[in-house]
């Protein structure tokens, strides 16, 4: 199991109020699976991807990744975890504005202390396979909406991470550049990657192939559109 | 890691040129202040200490003292002969050299040419005293200085004043009222605070006795090399001891004269620059002040302005000390580059001041400066980047990349 997931609780304080954002969450995943997250907003399903990510702690419950307990690692720790083991692809793609389409690519591989000549080697080879081999010198402003979302996957996966975690990643584009994005991640589904996307979008969802449903911090349905794909 | 680090802070330097000049103008400000002032004081200090080293440590002058407003010297005739001098030399210990010096200044004619130049009467070890040798020609024998022989050695500002013409040894030189030839040429030792210091005559000592009279005689300079510089403090001791015995200085009342060591001479003047140094230093001080809290300032904008760019390079992998790091390193290479900038300029504006004012030695910039003013902007940017950079590196990922 690539993810397990129990009883996760993240409750947050505001003065006298609890706001429980997840309220007992269980969840497994397997490797090679495409899960999209819903529900409307204040459901917790960006509670659950920013602990998915490692990007926050849980308040009590079990998360395993990849038989590590990253419930309790600290904040080290969780940064190292996000490198190597999370792909993120934000909603706005996030690359930095004024360093190249390499230069976003590489900055994983900065923080995991790969020398530079190993570092530009693999980046490029990441572009190359979405489709940017001839884009690496620009900058974010010189590419195009669909463009700019193939360097933020690049920059997801160019350090063989376990999952690649996408936040609304079509959530400001058009519709062309979206189904542009949504193929890729088609195809990297179809590639082995395991894929988390968490939308709003039933379109979008629509291309998962498992769905999970969540409403008041908890999960209130987990249907599997077509069978997960086993893991390799 | 830190190579990336650096380049990622000049690529933000680069983005934001007249930002960051402006938040360099303080350090630039401050160490272009210490390096034109330090280049100034050292140009001085430097030729200062050549000239002073060239007599060697051993050296000891002794002069009369005259102050009119002093009630121990009123009413005294005050005197330093050459009795004084043989008397030291004979019952003091440590002592090498012993000369006399008799000076005043006097019209040197040649052809038709006049020109006022310092006169002065020397004893036989003139040039072991004062390190300063012939150049062409000869020193005064003993057989110039027993007959009191007419015969004077030049320095090259009176040959070429009086364009004294090839052959110049053993032309005859007129020097006030007397006629004397030239024998040797002193060695050329250039100007010292504006000061030519080769326009001079010297003649014997005897001879300008014969010619000036005792009465003039009675107020000489002495000068003495010591053995060794272990002997300089003894025999200056001595010195004292002996002039107070033959002057008849009751216990309680001042010297009549005043004894100097060549390394006193470089204290004093040591202790004025040091004085400038330490004023300029703290003026300095307070503009480095000013723009370390610029740095401060301009780097807490950049962290928040970056806010987004911090939560996506922790979202990677960046730990709290990679986000540290990359700050700091802005900061100190803001503040190094305008410590570079504040080296170029300081340096420029004292070999500019240097140059206006009239016989003032070249700006002279040591490595030490350059060290200090290098090390302090780092410091600075060090001690005021750490605020900010850990501002950023505390910043937490979730509401980092909500930021808008």
């Amino acid at each position: 199991m690539l993810i397990s997931i129990r009883n996760l609780r993240k409750i947050y304080r505001m003065g006298q109020v609890e706001v429980r954002a997840l309220d007992g969450v269980d969840l497994e995943v397997e490797a090679g699976e495409y899960l999209a997250i819903m529900g409307p907003s204040g459901s917790g399903k960006s509670t659950l991807m920013n602990l998915i990510g490692c990007l926050d702690t849980p308040t009590s419950g079990e998360y395993i990744l990849n038989d590590q307990r990253v419930s309790d690692l600290d904040d080290g720790e969780l940064a190292s975890i996000r490198n190597h083991e999370i792909g993120f692809v934000f909603q706005t793609f996030n690359l930095l504005a004024r360093a190249t389409a390499l230069a976003n690519v590489e900055l994983p591989l900065i923080y995991a202390r790969v020398p530079a000549r190993e570092r530009h080697r693999r980046a490029r080879e990441v572009l190359e396979r979405v489709g940017l081999g001839d884009r690496v010198k620009h900058q974010p402003n010189e590419l195009s909406g669909g463009q700019q979302g193939r360097v933020a996957v690049a920059r997801a996966l160019v350090n063989k991470p376990s999952i690649l975690l996408a936040d609304e990643p079509t959530g400001n584009l058009d519709s062309k550049t979206s189904a542009e994005i949504m193929e890729l991640f088609d195809e990297l589904n179809a590639a082995g990657n395991t894929l988390i996307v968490v939308t709003h979008e039933e379109d979008i969802a629509a291309h998962a192939r498992r769905v999970v449903r969540m409403l008041d911090g908890k999960v209130v349905a987990d249907e599997r559109t077509s069978p997960a794909k086993a893991a390799p | 890691m830190i190579w990336d680090n650096l380049l990622i802070a000049l690529q933000a330097i680069r983005a934001n040129k007249m930002r960051s000049l402006l938040t360099m103008l303080g350090i630039i400000i401050g160490v272009a202040a210490v390096i034109a002032v330090v280049s100034i004081v050292q140009g001085l200090d430097h030729v200062i200490s050549t000239q002073f080293e060239g007599v060697g440590v051993t050296y000891i002058m002794v002069f009369p003292r005259q102050d009119l407003q002093d009630p121990d010297l009123a009413g005294r005739e005050v005197t330093l002969t050459y009795e004084d001098g043989l008397a030291i030399m004979e019952r003091a210990t440590g002592l090498r050299y012993f000369n006399p010096i008799f000076v005043r200044g006097e019209v040197t004619r040649s052809g038709s040419r006049r020109h006022a130049s310092m006169l002065l009467g020397v004893g036989p070890f003139h040039q072991e005293v004062s390190n300063h040798w012939v150049d062409r020609g000869r020193f005064f024998s003993d057989l110039d200085m027993q007959r009191s022989a007419r015969v004077c050695m030049v320095g090259q500002e009176v040959i070429d004043e009086l364009e004294i013409e090839e052959p110049i040894l053993g032309t005859d030189l007129i020097v006030g009222s007397s006629a004397f030839t030239i024998v040797g040429i002193m060695e050329y030792q250039g100007e010292m605070l504006g000061q030519n210091q080769d326009d001079f005559v010297l003649i014997p000592i005897t001879t300008a006795r014969g010619i000036y009279g005792i009465e003039a005689f009675k107020q000489l300079r002495l000068d003495f090399q010591a053995e060794s510089p272990e002997t300089v403090q003894m025999a200056k001791d001595q010195i004292k001891e002996i002039l107070r015995v033959r002057h008849r200085i009751p216990e309680g009342v001042k010297n009549d004269f005043q004894v100097l060591l060549q390394e006193e001479l470089l204290e004093t003047t040591g202790a004025i620059l040091g004085t400038i140094t330490s004023v300029v230093a703290g003026i300095v001080s307070i503009a480095l002040l000013v723009g370390g809290i610029g740095i401060m300032n301009i780097m807490l904008v950049s962290v928040t302005e970056r806010t987004r760019e911090i939560g996506v390079r922790k979202a990677v992998g960046a730990r709290k000390s990679d986000i540290l790091i990359q700050f700091l390193i802005e900061a100190v290479t803001i503040s190094l580059v305008g410590g570079l900038i504040g080296v170029l300029v300081g340096w420029g504006l004292g070999i500019l001041g240097a140059n206006a004012i009239p016989g003032f030695p070249p700006a002279f910039v040591p490595l030490w400066a350059i060290a200090l003013a290098f090390g302090f902007a780092a410091l600075v940017g060090v001690f005021f980047g750490t605020y900010p950079a850990a501002k950023a590196a505390a910043l937490d990922p979730i509401e980092a990349l909500r930021h808008e």
